[in-house]
């Protein structure tokens, strides 16, 4: 049968829309034909969770060996990592790393690199003048003006992985304040098959922030305090940052204790990234770098989920792409040198 | 070197997934003028070879720019269709939506 | 005969009662944790308004996220089929819709008779929905209501380079700090949202009329950016947009009650 819409929907236009909220009492409003309500559910909804946090306030660092003497070196080089939140920047002698540093990144992608290059080298003598090739990588990899040749983050990760962990190493997860890396590479950490997910926060050190912002508990206690829960909770079901933050605002109203929210959020950022790390294929053996090497809660649930655990450096995993950089240079000065002779 | 560009978000998983070791061989990249976007360049990769890659300013979007070439209705459909898969002789471009 | 439609979304529910005599309830709920409670509250305060007892109630139709949720063992009805219902009664040339709810966008192609043809939703990812603008007008310390308007005074276009609801807050503040004036930093943000929308759109083929509905349709900044987006002259918009949904649930709701 055919409806007779115009009879239906008689009074459509000037029938008043009256609005409610569950948990008040009554109507709160009543809107006459025409109003925006639309603008009604902005103003109830809008409680504001604007500020932008400060970012993962990992300490700078650095350290040199000085049993090495730079003037004894055939060749030096280095590699600059400039990244969204942080840059490194890393020196080698003859191929063996001998400086590093780690800074976190300014406004500016060439002050950065700078900043990050004579940190690395406060306690020493040597300066970049006396440093032939530099190789520039990471976000700001463009902008590092002293450096000869950029490569991609990508390429340095696994070069710098192989060298820290050794040949045995064919899985590389990078989890960095933006992006999320996962890479595949051979027994000479050339990359064989990878994936950067940069688009979306999920994921990467910046939904976590989101989440210690709302909580407000400090970045590096979530991790630790994620695993005092008792049975793992559920993963948050929304991957969204923006849906999974007010997933999570709804747990703590029905009652759940932050560590068992903190757990749920964690799982589900563990349960993501390893399903990043299926679409390239995990292999053993597993190397983790960048921040979330340092969220215990997600390191060990990943660890969990994929059944194998991550290999660990006497190095701090946070210097591999600028050491992959420095170790592309160290390559590509030795191919000069040769192409000269 | 399999490269997968794009993104996993909220909505779902959108790459594609690039074969280059079938790049160095090939003379006339016939990918790179099939797709009526333009998504794709040859670069020279990071260990001197040439290769297919997505542009940069594509890769947050993919989801969005291969869209028309998605029809809602078709796309439980073979992938073939797609005008980058079926330029390729040799497959090397996969989708993974 | 009377009948109830409601549409149970992300952020609102919405009820619609329905009989012979026309629509004598529009009522919007937004509902706490418990949303079936929640839900059933809004159907009451319906049948308060439209001076209706419930056992007089002949069928409900439920469409939405969270339709499961509806009172009284309602009929369940997928969205698109809501809208392309609601729509057709209200703007009959209408060939295309595209839904914006708060959580999601939706782009449906009609028949002349209120049926689907194809579908197409981005779900599940903020930067496809109203969030996003919703997120922006946060970040810029505008309420929603004059974040779109604002957007009319653009005077020129600046690119967003972020299709994340979350790095595009962080990019909103530095535009802010770099002294943009918020009513470009406005229109990028339509345009942006139009974009997503507007591609998601395409997957089911545009013709015309094309309608908007959902909230956003309340938004001038948006129409104006979509209609930029599709080189459209007219996008038609009904009364009450954000009510399309339950007002089809209630015009299928009435149609299997007659049959
Ligand atoms: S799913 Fe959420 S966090 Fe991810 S890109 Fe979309 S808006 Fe951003
Ligand atoms: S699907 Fe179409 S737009 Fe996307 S890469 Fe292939 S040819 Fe280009």
């Amino acid at each position: 049968m055919i409806l007779d819409f115009p009879q239906l929907i008689s009074q459509w236009e000037t029938l008043p829309v009256h609005v409610f909220t569950a948990h008040e009492k009554g109507e709160i409003l009543t809107i006459g034909a025409g109003t925006a309500s639309g603008a009604v559910s902005g103003a109830i909804q809008g409680t504001a969770s604007g500020a932008v946090t400060e970012h993962w306030k990992w300490p700078e660092q650095s350290n040199v060996d000085l049993s090495m003497d730079w003037k004894k070196a055939a060749r030096i080089t280095a590699g600059i990592d400039v990244g969204s939140v942080s840059s490194q920047a890393v020196v080698l002698l003859d191929g063996k790393l001998y400086a590093w540093s780690s800074v976190r990144t300014g406004s500016s992608s060439p002050d950065s690199a700078l900043k990050a290059l004579n940190q690395a080298l406060k306690n020493t003598d040597l300066t970049l003048e006396k440093i032939p090739y530099v190789v520039g990588t990471g976000y700001g990899r463009v902008n590092v003006p002293f450096a000869k040749k950029t490569i991609t983050e990508i390429a340095c990760h696994a070069r710098g992985a192989n060298y820290m962990g050794g040949g045995t190493i064919r899985t590389i997860l990078d989890m960095g304040g933006q992006d999320c890396k996962a890479i595949h590479c051979d027994e000479k950490g050339k990359v064989t098959n990878f994936l950067m997910n940069d688009k979306c926060a999920a994921g990467t050190g910046r939904g976590m922030e989101v989440l210690a912002d709302l909580l407000r508990i400090p970045i590096q206690e979530i991790g630790p305090l994620s695993l005092k829960v008792e049975e793992e909770p559920p993963p948050v079901s929304s991957v969204c940052v923006v849906f999974a933050k007010t997933e999570a605002i709804g747990l703590l109203k029905s009652g759940w204790p932050v560590e068992k929210v903190l757990a749920s959020y964690c799982l589900a950022m563990a349960e993501r990234v390893t399903a990043l790390l299926n679409r390239i294929g995990v292999e053993k053996d597993f190397f983790i770098t960048g921040g979330i090497a340092k969220n215990i809660g997600v390191v060990k649930r990943i660890e969990r989920i994929l059944g194998i655990s991550a290999l660990n450096s006497a190095l701090d995993s946070q210097i591999a792409g600028a050491l992959g950089a420095a170790l592309f240079a160290n390559a590509l000065l030795e191919k000069e040198e040769r192409g000269k002779s | 070197m399999i490269a997968n560009y794009g993104y996993t978000d909220g909505s779902g998983e959108y790459y594609i997934s690039i074969n280059t070791s079938f790049c160095a061989e090939c003379q006339t990249h016939p990918c790179i003028s099939a797709c009526p976007q333009g998504v794709f360049e040859m670069i020279t990769d990071d260990y001197d070879e040439p290769a297919c890659s997505v542009k940069d300013s594509f890769r947050k979007k993919l989801n969005y720019t291969c869209s028309t070439c998605k029809p809602a209705r078709k796309s439980s459909e073979s992938p073939l269709f797609l005008p980058c898969v079926q330029a390729c002789v040799n497959r090397a471009i996969k989708h993974t939506w | 005969m009377v009948v109830a439609g409601m549409d149970l979304g992300a952020k609102a529910i919405k009820v619609v009662i329905l009989s012979e005599k026309g629509v004598s309830a529009k009522v919007k709920l937004f509902p706490d944790l418990d949303m079936a409670q929640s839900a059933r509250k809004a159907l009451e305060e319906a049948l308060v308004q439209s001076g209706t007892e419930l056992h007089e109630l002949k069928r409900i139709v439920a469409t939405g996220t969270g339709r499961s949720a509806a009172p009284g063992k309602p009929a369940l009805v997928t969205e698109p089929l809501a809208d392309a219902k609601g729509i057709i009664a209200l703007l009959p040339l209408t060939r295309t819709v595209i839904d914006v709810g708060a959580e999601e966008g939706r782009g449906v192609k009609i028949t002349p008779q209120g049926e689907v043809v194809d579908f197409a939703v981005n779900e599940k990812c903020a930067a496809g929905s109203g969030a996003f603008m919703e997120s922006m007008a946060r970040s810029l310390e505008l309420k929603i209501e004059d974040f779109g308007e604002i957007s009319l005074k653009a005077t020129q276009a600046v690119p967003m380079n972020a299709q994340c609801t979350v790095f595009a807050e962080s990019e909103v503040v530095s535009l802010i700090h770099a002294n943009t004036p918020k009513s470009d930093i406005s229109r990028a943000v339509h345009d942006a949202t139009a974009s997503r929308i507007a591609a998601m759109t395409r997957r089911v083929g545009i013709e015309k009329e094309v309608a908007l509905i959902g909230g956003v349709a309340y938004n001038p900044g948006f129409v104006e950016a979509l209609k930029r987006t599709l080189s459209l002259e007219t996008l038609l918009i009904p009364d009450h947009p954000d009510f399309i949904g339950a007002l089809g649930a209630a015009l299928i709701a009435y149609e299997q009650a007659v049959n």
